[in-house]
């Protein structure tokens, strides 16, 4: 296995696959604001995930693209973690998943743009910025939600306690990462857990949640072993362009 | 064009006043929200603002009903800003309405109770991947025609508003264009989807100008108060015009028989639209109307608690601000 490869397509997938969920509130979010801030996100995810599997299709080396790598794979060979597939369901479950993401994503590609491999250094550099932006933006929103409301109160807390089993698989320590620590591309992800913790305990405590009383997490997404049922629909609403009309140019 | 048959009130008031106003909007000067207006001026603009702004904002749904199938991540990116783009319309048009003293809360009621229209184009369903080149195509372009001359319109906001969308709107155009272009250079069955969607929108966006001029019975005071500022026929054959030969460079055939050019006046004959259609298309009888209104009011009453979370927050915030001091 090449694990620069490997390690590419889990960065490439997590921004197209968060990218194409957000993508989904386009035209149906609670307020005109948040439906251009939301497009904004997504946006930027899509153009993080052209970087990344950009990337990623040079190092394989076998004549595919960008838009190969994501238009032509199926499920098994797709590398995001499971919280990003899981659906959207309501504009909390969304900004939530969106928060725990970006709390890691912070450090995490601040330590990328550190990289021995100045491809990732630069990727990451660039996509560090908006990540910073997404993250000011997701925690005040889980705050206010939390804080606001009894009913929104209780939808966060209903969504972080959905999430909080996703959210762990994002501190992975397998042979890639192991591979990459190695070679000085990344850290491994695990070593992110402290300053996450850090974050989501002063995000939670602003917005009036409890942060679940459990350790377990739900694990196959990052290393393609086991995908929820969910990531299929997704591809074939995505790819279903690219699979009915092979060969021709959009 | 994003407002069509938009009903100019009658205004009772004062001759002297009104003669003044008129004085002014006749010297291209531009009247400012808190500028002394007739009250059927106001009227009018808040509901050709405000279907303007409706029609941006359900404009997102045929669109975005295919952000999640685009077939490539660059057409993904491209359709993605193009929605946001006009969600961002809505966002300054509401503004722009809300100098005149109606809120954004009160026109998206008046939208969801059927009180107020929105363009009937966005009645018609996205059904191929060649319906995103038609729109741009077709429907901005159609809309920029109308858009164009409001850069000049009497009332400051609106004509200011029209300004950046204009910008926005030639760079959505020019992107449908290429989209149809692709599918037109394609394979046989993008060639078809291309001419598929041509034949459905044709008709539908020369509609968008409104009804022939000889049955318009709201043009004259609302061109009087520059609100207006071309007649409906007169748009509508700028359109062929330009559309005509963009076709032809595509290699598609406008589905009209009787389209032909004329030596003598310079333009282009062409069939009108089925005018039966279009009033059935704004009574609610479009393919789309109901389904369209339905997934507004569902995000509006799916987003409730969410917009009333974000107000009690900030109250709160601004009490235990206040508490602090």
């Amino acid at each position: 296995m090449d694990h620069l490869f490997e390690f590419l397509l889990r960065q490439g997938d997590n921004a197209l696959v968060l990218g194409h969920r957000t993508s989904e509130w386009c035209g149906v979010a609670p307020a005109l604001e948040e439906d251009i801030a939301l497009a904004n996100t997504a946006l930027d995810l899509i153009g993080q995930t052209q970087l990344w599997l950009g990337y990623a299709a040079e190092v394989e080396g076998k004549g595919r693209s960008a838009n190969d790598l994501a238009y032509l794979r199926d499920v098994y060979d797709f590398r995001n973690a499971l919280m990003l597939e899981v659906p959207n369901n309501d504009f909390g479950r969304t900004l939530m998943r969106q928060f725990l993401f970006d709390a890691f994503q912070v450090p995490w590609l601040t330590a990328l743009s550190a990289s021995s491999d100045e491809r990732v250094a630069g990727i990451a550099a660039k996509s560090l910025k908006e990540a910073t932006y997404h993250l000011e933006r997701s925690s005040e929103t889980v705050i206010a939600l939390g804080d606001g409301t009894d009913e929104s109160n209780r939808r966060m807390q209903d969504a972080l306690d959905y999430l909080w089993p996703y959210a762990g698989e994002l501190f992975g320590q397998d042979a890639t990462d192991q591979a990459m620590q190695d070679a000085g591309v990344a850290p491994v992800p695990a070593s992110m857990r402290s300053v996450w913790d850090t974050q989501i305990e002063q995000t939670l405590s602003a917005a009036c949640l409890s942060r679940p009383d459990t350790s377990f997490a739900h694990s196959g997404g990052c290393n393609g072993s086991r995908h929820t049922e969910h990531l299929g629909h997704m591809l074939a609403v995505m790819q279903t362009l690219q699979r009915s009309y092979p060969g021709a140019v959009w | 064009m994003y407002a069509q048959m938009v009903k100019s009130e009658a205004t009772k008031d004062d001759p002297e006043q009104l003669a003044a106003f008129q004085a002014r909007v006749d010297a291209d000067e531009k009247i400012e929200p808190k500028d002394w207006m007739p009250e059927g001026y106001r009227k009018t603009l808040i509901r050709q603002i405000g279907q303007h702004a409706h029609s941006e904002i359900v404009g997102q749904l045929p669109e975005g009903n295919w952000i999640t199938r685009a077939p490539t991540l660059e057409r993904k990116a491209n359709l993605l800003a193009k929605v946001q783009d006009e969600a961002g319309h809505g966002l300054y048009l509401y503004c722009a309405a809300e100098t005149l003293g109606v809120s954004r809360d009160e026109l998206t009621e008046m939208l969801l109770n059927g009180q107020m229209k929105y363009s009937s184009i966005f009645n018609y369903p996205t059904l191929t991947w060649a319906d995103m080149g038609a729109v741009g195509w077709l429907v901005d372009g159609a809309a920029i025609m109308n858009q164009v001359p409001l850069q000049r319109t009497s009332y400051g906001p609106y004509a200011r508003a029209m300004v950046r969308v204009c910008k926005e709107e030639s760079f959505h155009q020019r992107q449908g264009f290429h989209v149809m272009m692709a599918m037109a250079n394609g394979t046989a069955d993008q060639k078809r989807m291309a001419q598929d969607a041509l034949n459905r929108f044709w008709f539908p966006a020369l509609m968008m100008f409104g009804p022939s001029d000889k049955d318009s019975v709201h043009s004259s005071q609302s061109m009087a108060w520059k609100i207006k500022m071309n007649t409906n026929d007169e748009l509508r054959q700028k359109f062929v015009d330009e559309t005509v030969p963009q076709a032809e460079y595509l290699g598609l055939t406008i589905p009209d028989e009787k389209l032909t050019w004329n030596e003598d006046t310079k333009e282009y004959d062409f069939t009108e639209p089925n005018w039966d259609e279009f009033f059935d298309v704004i009574s609610g009888n479009g393919p789309c109307n109901v389904d369209r209104i339905n997934m507004r009011q569902k995000a509006w009453d799916d987003g409730a608690w969410v917009r009333e979370a974000m107000i009690e927050h900030a109250e709160k915030k601004a009490a235990r601000k206040l508490a602090a001091e």
